[in-house]
């Protein structure tokens, strides 16, 4: 039976509220305005009635506009007569209303302006820039602590994030370095082919990953897949209480947590560069030896020419640089963490944007000193 | 609405991990408007069992029919209604950190209901206010403490007026008073919408102040040792593990 609600006001100036039909929650039911309205009337009525003698099924659609109209008759002061309501209802109506909302605790939505939001979010910027400072002086410390033996760590857990940030690495560092030799040794194929100069193909590769997509590339890979499972896991202690647990026991979450990693990434973002460098040498002999006239040992030794030990330090140094800093940004941004499923993924894309802008960043200050040293 | 199988029947079921076996042969039945305890000691498979209940993990072999029909016999589009029917709040409350409570408790009214903003804003305003959380609408769950977030959990798993709910540790984690509270207010749930109510906990306090049935699993038999009100148990099973359990291990003499 489709629900009905009719109200009446009596002679003695109390509000009859009739209530027919099925009140259940999916079903169309007619709204309570008419009975608000008259609540709201000055002269308020003295009292509302309910009478339900035709009501049928009810669920939570019925008890969730019965609550609404019992709080519009508080705020306007109309006492509420609740026998005629059924007995679950009036249980449910009076457990609602049995713990009175705490003071202060509902919050009212504010509008921020466009100035507002600006100013906020460079002062967040700021702040933000502070930690970072903050988070690298607090790292100094934690070393200056390694080298006098005085930092708790584990052995284990360092030679797991070297072979996490190291070995396991391979596969993909081998695929991104051998796809970049080859995309570089088409380029300079197309082009050199022009002057009759196609064996300087060989020094093109070898030089530019050597001195600078090897280093960058297998920075930007892993600020995606070390720096972000850095900020994952050091997030996700942070919401689980781990870290707080390190501090009671008086060990430095530094020390503990950040230092290891910093170390696995700095040791082994040079070894995967180098080897990076090989890979993507490889990729481009492949495509130069297959489209130019010339022999290997040709192409060899124009490639072992082009590189000097200059090129080479330089392109390792470059890795250390980047590796530091992905391993920062992937620390710092899971000890800021916050304490939820959401503030995980937070930081982890944060530290994953945070590890590439410093990478690009370092990388044009990097090759501007490079040029003004002549290496 | 009543029938003389119970709400819910448990016919021979067997919880295994693989080989595992965690427990076997499992037969209660759940009358309608029941509190029911599923008790036992810590990784008998309790919280196991609830899994297979709610529809979370397959038993390797048996069925649980709610109102006569067989639930992990029917096909996927059948259980997926039928557990609309099932309220569940998990240990934590797990709620979903990235929406406020009032989003919480919204997703299912929005997805299994064709209310309108204002309405399913009204119901859930009115479902908070029944576990005392009137006005926090706005707050996310790491910003309220672990009471709080259990009661939200509860609003949420009320959305959709259950027929059915599940509690897994309803009183873990909570300091007596808000243990009790939260006992009270599943009684008067009961009471006023006819819940049938299945709790997993080993808090004696809560099985006696709550339960009128329950089953008792024991992790060295590998299978249930008594099912029944846990009072009578307590006072009159004949197994003296399932006496012990619910006397919390004092010999029988000094018990109340």
């Amino acid at each position: 039976m489709n629900a009905a609600l009719t109200c009446t006001v009596t002679p003695d100036e109390t509000l009859a509220v009739t209530l027919t039909g099925d009140w259940l929650l999916d079903a169309e039911l007619p709204g309570i305005e008419p009975v608000i309205a008259q609540l709201q009337q000055t002269p308020a009525p003295a009292a509302v009635t309910f009478d339900t003698s035709g009501l049928g099924d009810w669920d939570t659609g019925l008890v969730s506009r019965l609550v609404s109209i019992r709080r519009c008759a508080e705020a306007n002061g109309v006492s509420l007569d609740d026998d005629g309501l059924p007995d679950g209802a009036r249980q449910l109506i009076a457990l609602a209303f049995a713990v009175s909302e705490r003071e202060g605790a509902r919050r009212k939505a504010r509008d921020i302006g466009v100035l507002e939001g600006i100013g906020e979010k460079t002062l967040r910027v700021v702040s933000r820039s502070r930690d970072l400072l903050a988070f690298v002086g607090e790292l100094m410390l934690s070393f200056g602590r390694l080298f006098r033996g005085k930092a708790t760590y584990l052995r284990s857990d360092l030679v797991q994030y070297i072979q996490e940030a190291g070995a396991e690495a391979l596969p993909i560092v081998s695929l991104i370095s051998f796809l970049i030799g080859m995309i570089f040794a088409f380029v300079g194929v197309m082009q050199l082919e022009n002057f009759g100069a196609g064996i300087y193909t060989a020094d093109l590769v070898a030089v530019a990953m050597v001195r600078e997509m090897a280093p960058i590339m297998t920075a930007i890979i892993m600020a995606g897949r070390t720096g972000a499972a850095y900020a994952a896991q050091i997030g996700t202690m942070k919401v689980n209480e781990e870290v707080d647990a390190l501090t009671t026991l008086g060990m430095d979450p530094v020390d503990f947590l950040v230092t290891p990693r910093v170390i696995a990434l700095i040791v082994m973002l040079p070894m995967l560069t180098l080897y990076g460098s090989l890979m993507g040498i490889l990729g481009g002999a492949f495509v130069g030896l297959s489209m130019l006239d010339v022999s290997l040992v040709q192409y060899a030794t124009q490639t072992v020419n082009s590189v000097g030990l200059n090129s080479l330090l330089g392109g390792l140094f470059k890795s250390v640089v980047y590796g530091s800093l992905v391993a920062i940004a992937g620390c710092q941004q899971g000890l800021a963490c916050g304490n939820s499923a959401m503030a995980v993924g937070e930081s982890t894309t944060r530290a994953v944007v945070m590890g590439i802008v410093l990478i690009v960043v370092s990388a044009s200050i990097l090759t501007v000193i490079y040029i003004n040293l002549g290496i | 609405m009543q029938d003389s199988e119970g709400h819910i029947v448990a016919k021979d079921i067997t919880i295994a991990y693989g080989d595992f076996v965690v427990q076997r042969d499992l037969n209660f039945t759940v009358n309608r408007g029941d509190v029911f305890i599923i008790m036992g000691g810590s990784g008998c498979g309790k919280s196991t069992l609830l899994k297979v209940m709610i529809g979370l993990k397959e038993p390797a072999k048996g069925d649980i029919l709610y109102e006569d029909t067989p639930f992990w016999a029917s096909g996927e589009g059948k259980r997926e209604a039928m557990k609309r029917k099932f309220g569940t709040l998990f240990q934590s409350g797990a709620l979903w950190s990235s929406m406020t409570l009032a989003e919480n408790v919204a997703l299912a009214l929005k997805q299994y209901t064709s209310l309108d903003e204002a309405e399913i804003r009204d119901v859930v305003a009115y479902k908070l206010m029944l576990v005392g959380l009137a006005g926090f609408e706005d707050y996310y769950p790491n910003e309220i403490s672990g009471g709080m977030k259990k009661r939200a959990g509860l609003a949420r798993a009320m959305a959709l007026d259950p027929e059915i709910l599940f509690f897994d540790e309803p009183s873990a984690g909570l300091d007596p008073i808000s243990a009790r509270l939260l006992d009270d207010l599943i009684l008067e749930l009961r009471d006023s919408l006819g819940t049938t109510v299945v709790v997993v906990t080993h808090e004696l306090a809560s099985i006696f102040a709550i339960g009128n049935n329950s089953v008792f699993l024991d992790a060295d038999a590998k299978t249930q040792l008594a099912t029944g009100d846990p009072v009578e148990l307590r006072d009159s099973h004949p197994n003296e593990l399932v006496r012990t359990f619910l006397r919390r291990g004092a010999p029988e003499a000094s018990a109340a």
